[in-house]
């Protein structure tokens, strides 16, 4: 009979996120590779295969970027893989190395997440345009905004939802990613900062955005038997998650992430967890936009429909509250080079959960963790459940 | 990250370092073009616009009225097994304002757009597309609208043969 394996995640690295960098995406990729391979204690020769997550190569203008990225990964005369699901790549990243060790086949995966935005100009948003459909869509003219500011409408006008509810989460991860060494737009700033910032596309302003960024991070995984050598502390992946709905996404009601609830529901079962708001300590749902914190809260069941506006309202997803949403300060402060930036998520919970995150560690001994990414035309959700 | 991690790696750069040369770059600009087939169902749905009409497909298991079409249900994984047409009114299911154009630079007149649930097909059925003739403080969410064609000499078949959609003025009964 064909068993899972257990799964430990034993080092995690991250580079700066800013908006430009000097370095090569190459060269960002080995710097979080190594720094997770110091961090685990072990070496590129330790490792018996590598998984790489990286989004649209036209950002880069190089199309073979999983081969053109395979050195700077610790990828060398390895298997090596590239994977690729828009948004929301930087937890899928992980979920690909936990099939890699879960089936037996390797005992270590190194995984490494890479983006490297900066590349592309005068704007890499016009990169994005040709995610959309080429006869139907482009057409009509096409920003990635207007996908944004459609959803996070449908979703206020559903639930009644106010900008000021959504503002907060804003103000909150920009806050907290104060803390954040990596972070690239932490900022003190108020509900009324947000509320009279460049309208974009109404409703979405300029602070409930997050910016395009340059960065990379890595974890590394193993097996039981190899983390029971290289470490005391190991923290276990033990939920894995994904669903993609219909690229036809002007046929769906975009008030909710449906395809988000199945991959969560996915990761809660093989977890064993019933009740997610109570059984999850902190979790680090995709943030790129601020609503999009709120809106991912209920499509992974944190809260009911609706409901995440309060909660943040009340407080009860700050650090010190009952429910630690984005810790880390998210893609709204931290920085968003997309597949990096899921995988940053990633990194957080692994350090949250081991009290290594310094000014950031929220209180309680957090025990179970979350990170959750999106992507592609509203339709792709990554869950990740981690525990030590 | 870690507390226990002392040094983060990377170095930042001003786009002034690009532009002005005081980091080694290099630059290139690809001189590609792309001509797609619509394809089976979208190519018919494009002939059908060119006609001033609007054209879905259907599905006998699931019952489903889908714009755009599709030759396959996704829902039911088998073939579509009709045409129908359906109206080119709607109702506004959401709408944005926008300030960006495609590549991210600024508007003064801001582009209405909105997803149009169209008159005939399935619950939930939209289409994205424009708004025109309306003040942008005036859309509301649960709108009616109504497709403003293009002039039948000027259509080509594509989806821009509708040049927006507009308030539809409720009929006195």
């Amino acid at each position: 009979m064909f068993g899972k394996k257990r799964v430990a995640i034993v080092g995690a690295g991250l580079t700066l996120f800013r908006r430009r960098m000097k370095e090569t995406g190459k060269e960002l990729s080995y710097e979080a590779a190594k720094m997770a391979l110091d961090a685990a204690g072990m070496e590129q020769r330790d490792i018996k295969s590598v998984v790489m997550g990286t989004a649209p190569d036209a950002f880069d203008g190089v199309h073979m970027k999983g081969e053109y990225l395979a050195d700077g990964a610790g990828a060398y005369r390895k298997p090596y893989t590239r994977v690729f699901v828009g948004g929301g790549t930087g937890v899928f990243t992980p979920l690909a190395g936990w099939w890699h060790v879960a089936s037996g086949q390797f005992d270590s995966c190194l995984v490494v997440a890479e983006e490297k935005m900066s590349s592309c100009y005068p704007h890499p948003q016009y990169a994005f345009t040709t995610i959309f459909d080429p006869i139907l869509e482009r057409p009509i003219g096409m920003n990635l905004i207007w996908i944004f500011a459609l959803e996070m409408h449908r979703y206020m006008h559903k639930h009644g939802i106010k900008k000021e509810d959504i503002a907060r989460v804003s103000v909150k991860n920009k806050g907290n990613a104060m803390d954040h060494p990596c972070a690239q737009i932490p900022a003190k700033i108020t509900v009324e900062d947000v509320l009279n910032s460049e309208i974009m596309a109404w409703p979405v302003q300029r602070l409930d955005v997050s910016p395009t960024s340059d960065g990379a991070g890595a974890l590394v995984l193993v097996s039981e038997d190899v983390a029971k050598e290289v470490t005391d502390n190991p923290v276990w992946i033990d939920g894995v998650g994904w669903c993609i709905d219909s690229t036809t996404w002007t046929n769906r009601d975009l008030y909710y992430p449906d395809y988000v609830e199945c991959a969560a529901r996915m990761a809660y079962k093989m977890a064993g967890i019933k009740n997610p708001p109570k059984e999850i300590d902190v979790a680090e749902p995709y943030d790129p936009f601020d609503y999009k914190e709120l809106h991912h809260m209920e499509g992974l069941l944190l809260c009911k429909k609706g409901e995440a506006p309060k909660l943040t309202a009340e407080g009860v997803t700050q650090r010190d509250g009952d429910l630690p949403i984005n810790p880390s300060g998210g893609l709204l402060g931290v920085g968003n080079p997309i597949a990096a930036a899921g995988l940053m998520k990633v990194c957080e919970i692994f350090w949250q959960l081991r009290g290594e995150a310094g000014k950031r560690q929220i209180p309680g001994d957090p025990r179970t963790g979350l990170a959750q990414a999106w992507g592609d035309l509203m339709q792709y959700g990554s869950v990740i459940v981690l525990r030590r | 990250m870690s507390e226990k991690i002392k040094r983060y790696s990377g170095e930042a750069l001003d786009s002034a370092d690009i532009k002005e040369g005081r980091v080694p770059t290099e630059k290139f600009s690809p001189k590609v073009k792309f001509a797609w087939s619509a394809g089976i169902a979208i190519g018919r749905f494009l002939e059908e616009l060119k006609n001033g009409r609007i054209i879905a497909s259907t599905c006998s298991k699931c019952g489903r009225i889908m714009v755009p079409p599709r030759t396959y249900c996704e829902n039911c994984f088998k073939p579509t097994d009709g045409w129908r047409y359906v109206k080119d009114t709607g109702t506004i299911n959401t709408y944005s304002i926008s300030y960006l154009a495609a590549d991210a630079s600024r508007l003064k007149e801001p582009i209405l757009v909105a997803i149009v649930d169209l008159d005939g097909a399935s619950e939930g059925m939209g289409i994205i597309h424009r708004l025109g003739e309306v003040n942008p403080k005036q859309v509301k969410f649960g709108m009616k609208v109504k497709a403003v064609w293009k002039p039948k000499e000027e259509r080509v078949g594509a989806i821009t043969d509708i040049k927006y959609f507009k308030p539809l003025k409720e009929e006195k009964p």
